[in-house]
């Protein structure tokens, strides 16, 4: 079915062996997206009770997808490609090491002023300033492709005109991409990093394909991102169980749509804005389930899904989820003031997804693990190493921006990434009269785009983690 | 308690234009009511008809400098702003459109209200698709119905009926 917003440049059509079957796919999916679209929707089991897994987050955060791959066990299959001949097994339930010692990697050094972790809108943006600022960038990314979340994002985004308002996501993400492309900052791709062990200056530690690097930097930004939550209820594990941006990922980027109906669990703007890209994928919608008497996201984003005929039930929840091997159906109830369910209120619809959009938790183990000081900030979504408005954290040269700093939005994202990479640069003595310049045109942005009422939760914990960075940041 | 993602009547008053500022020529009717961080529909204007002093102070439109020309309307990151125009016993209705297939001029459509309900079948008048995808398809219906279609269906069957 053609989309009416994308289109799906699948690349060239590959075959693979997936437990002795040979299933064909194309080059641009990941191998856990290529299986989804075979219908394969088990993508693993529990190590205690062997429940079926599925398919969560989609970007290598959460455990699900965990498969063996040419031998190699626990390989993230959702941010792997797909690869002629490649060798697939689900693990029972746990992967085995191979008794051969693994083949002689080659290892990579790089020595760079500036590494960014993290390709999203926050790292390009900042490897963006640092970049023009005269500094030397590596930028490491894990994903398939690079662009963090951006490249899921159909929709148009708001703000203001230098911001790119009006502008959907997937565009943005091309438009950074161009504008890193022209600047000299070094790409490494499917690059995890696992540690940063700094002193003077930080030594980190990061996986790739070809090998593991060592990557020498004066500063390091932390552009992790977030981490989809999980609520509790009763086969909340069942394959079809998604995150909402697991399921952006497979529809959007890879162009696979795992089910038919849908019932969403949050009406925040993420599970609004979902909504409605599951109308546009074909997807029968039955109701958006909000705990709240009230949504949490944009009334606009509400609209577009009720003039579509897509219910919101406030004060509802999902009692359970129905289905022995995946998702056939979802029970919900509504709830009293205490958001206890109401005995006698329960309605069942058959679906087979159930989409969660219950909000994200900041991916900060990097700087947890380089002994960053942090804050647990409920206001930001959960633990969030202290920065100051500079987002510098307690450890020297380390910045974080964008959701790995606090949960916000892609826009925001971009500009604590501009702050941060000029930071950064200026820090290093690189043109720090014009570091300075765009440092307060982005901090008067961000300024202006956090004023209103939507914010001041964000605002509320952005505030506390500066007033605690005041004392662990010297 | 509203409806969620329905405007409350008494601010919906606000937004529609008076029956004298729409008759006989479009105009749009912004339904952004909250205080969000967005002025795309400002500065899109080619005839600076969108007043909003500050990026988060809800917009409102000046129907007498309203040229009805659709920009805003495929503009808006909210998809939250449609056009209206009465016409004696008819009103015209754009609404913003991303889905497929866009239908063509004569071809006739559900008209939605806002919760979805179809309220009537409705000729197509005119629909354009702008380079990023949005479309504005503008539907013909009764002008009791023009400050409440704000959706169109294509039909199951391919009538309409």
């Amino acid at each position: 079915m053609a989309h009416p917003i994308l289109e799906f440049d699948r690349g060239r059509e590959v075959e693979f062996n997936f437990e002795g079957r040979r299933i064909r796919a194309f080059e641009s999916e990941s191998i856990a997206a290529a299986l989804v679209a075979e219908g394969v929707l088990t993508l693993g089991w529990s190590p205690k009770r062997r429940r079926p897994r599925g398919f969560f987050c989609g970007i290598g955060k959460c455990s699900s997808c965990l498969m063996t791959v040419d031998g190699v066990p626990n390989v993230r299959t959702c941010i792997t490609p797909v690869r002629d001949g490649v060798e697939v097994w689900r693990q029972r339930p746990l992967g085995e090491l191979p008794e051969a010692p693994p083949p002689e990697a080659k290892a990579g050094e790089l020595d760079v002023d500036l590494l960014v972790i993290g390709g999203g809108p926050a790292g390009l943006s900042a490897a963006i300033e640092a970049s023009r600022l005269g500094a030397r960038v590596a930028i490491a990314d894990e994903n398939v492709r690079p662009g963090g979340q951006l490249i899921k994002q159909t929709h148009k985004f708001f703000g203001s005109r230098e911001n790119y308002a009006g502008v959907r996501g997937i565009e943005i993400a091309r438009i950074l991409l161009r504008e890193l492309d022209g600047l000299s900052a070094t790409w490494l791709t499917r690059a995890t990093v696992i540690a940063d062990y700094s002193g003077r200056s930080h030594d980190v530690v990061v996986s790739t394909p070809e090998g593991p690097w060592r990557i020498r930097a004066d500063a390091v930004v932390v552009s992790t991102g977030a981490m989809e939550n999980m609520i509790p209820f009763p086969n909340n594990d069942l394959p079809g169980v998604m995150g909402a941006g697991g399921l952006q990922t497979l529809m959007h980027v890879f162009g696979v749509v795992p089910g038919e109906s849908a019932l969403i669990v949050g009406a925040g703007n993420v599970g609004l804005i979902l909504a409605y890209q599951l109308l546009q994928a074909g997807v029968d919608v039955k109701a958006i389930v909000e705990i709240m008497p009230k949504i949490g996201g944009y009334a606009v984003h509400a609209a577009k899904v009720r003039r579509m005929g897509v219910p919101i039930l406030l004060r509802h929840t999902l009692r359970r989820a129905v289905g022995r091997e995946r998702v056939e159906g979802a029970e919900i109830v509504r709830v009293d003031e205490n958001f206890r369910p109401i005995e006698g209120t329960e309605e069942s619809f058959d679906v087979d997804m159930i989409v969660l959009a219950v909000g994200l938790t900041p991916s900060t183990e990097i700087p947890r693990q380089a002994g960053a000081a942090w804050d647990y900030v409920p206001e930001l979504g959960g633990p969030v190493p202290i920065h100051d408005p500079y987002l510098r954290t307690s450890v020297e040269g380390m910045y974080v921006a964008g959701d790995s700093s606090g949960i916000e939005e892609a826009t925001t994202a971009m500009l604590e990434g501009r702050v941060a990479g000029a930071h950064a640069a200026a820090e290093l003595g690189l043109r720090p009269d014009r570091a300075e310049g765009v440092i307060k045109e982005a901090l008067r942005q961000l300024e202006s785009f956090r004023s209103g009422p939507f914010s001041a939760k964000v605002v509320r914990g952005k505030q506390r983690v500066w007033e605690r960075a005041r004392e662990v940041i010297g | 308690m509203s409806e969620p993602g329905v405007i409350p009547e008494d601010v919906l008053a606000e937004l529609l234009p008076p029956d004298e500022k729409a008759e006989g020529r479009a105009v749009a009717v912004i339904e952004c009511h909250e205080e969000i961080p967005c002025d795309t529909c400002r500065w899109v204007c080619p005839v600076k008809a969108v007043i909003k002093p500050a990026i988060t102070t809800p917009p409102r439109c000046d129907w007498d400098a309203c040229i009805g020309c659709g920009t805003c309307v495929l503009a808006c990151p909210g998809l939250a702003i449609f056009m209206v125009k009465l016409d004696g016993e008819w009103a015209e209705v754009s609404v913003p459109y991303e889905f497929l297939p866009v239908p063509k001029r004569g071809e006739v459509v559900w008209a939605l209200d806002r919760v979805g309900r179809r309220v009537a079948t409705a000729e197509v008048v005119r629909a354009v698709t702008s380079k990023d995808r949005t479309s504005m398809v503008t539907i013909r219906v009764p002008r009791g119905l023009a400050h409440s279609v704000r959706a169109i269906l294509p039909p199951e069957d391919g009538t309409g009926g």
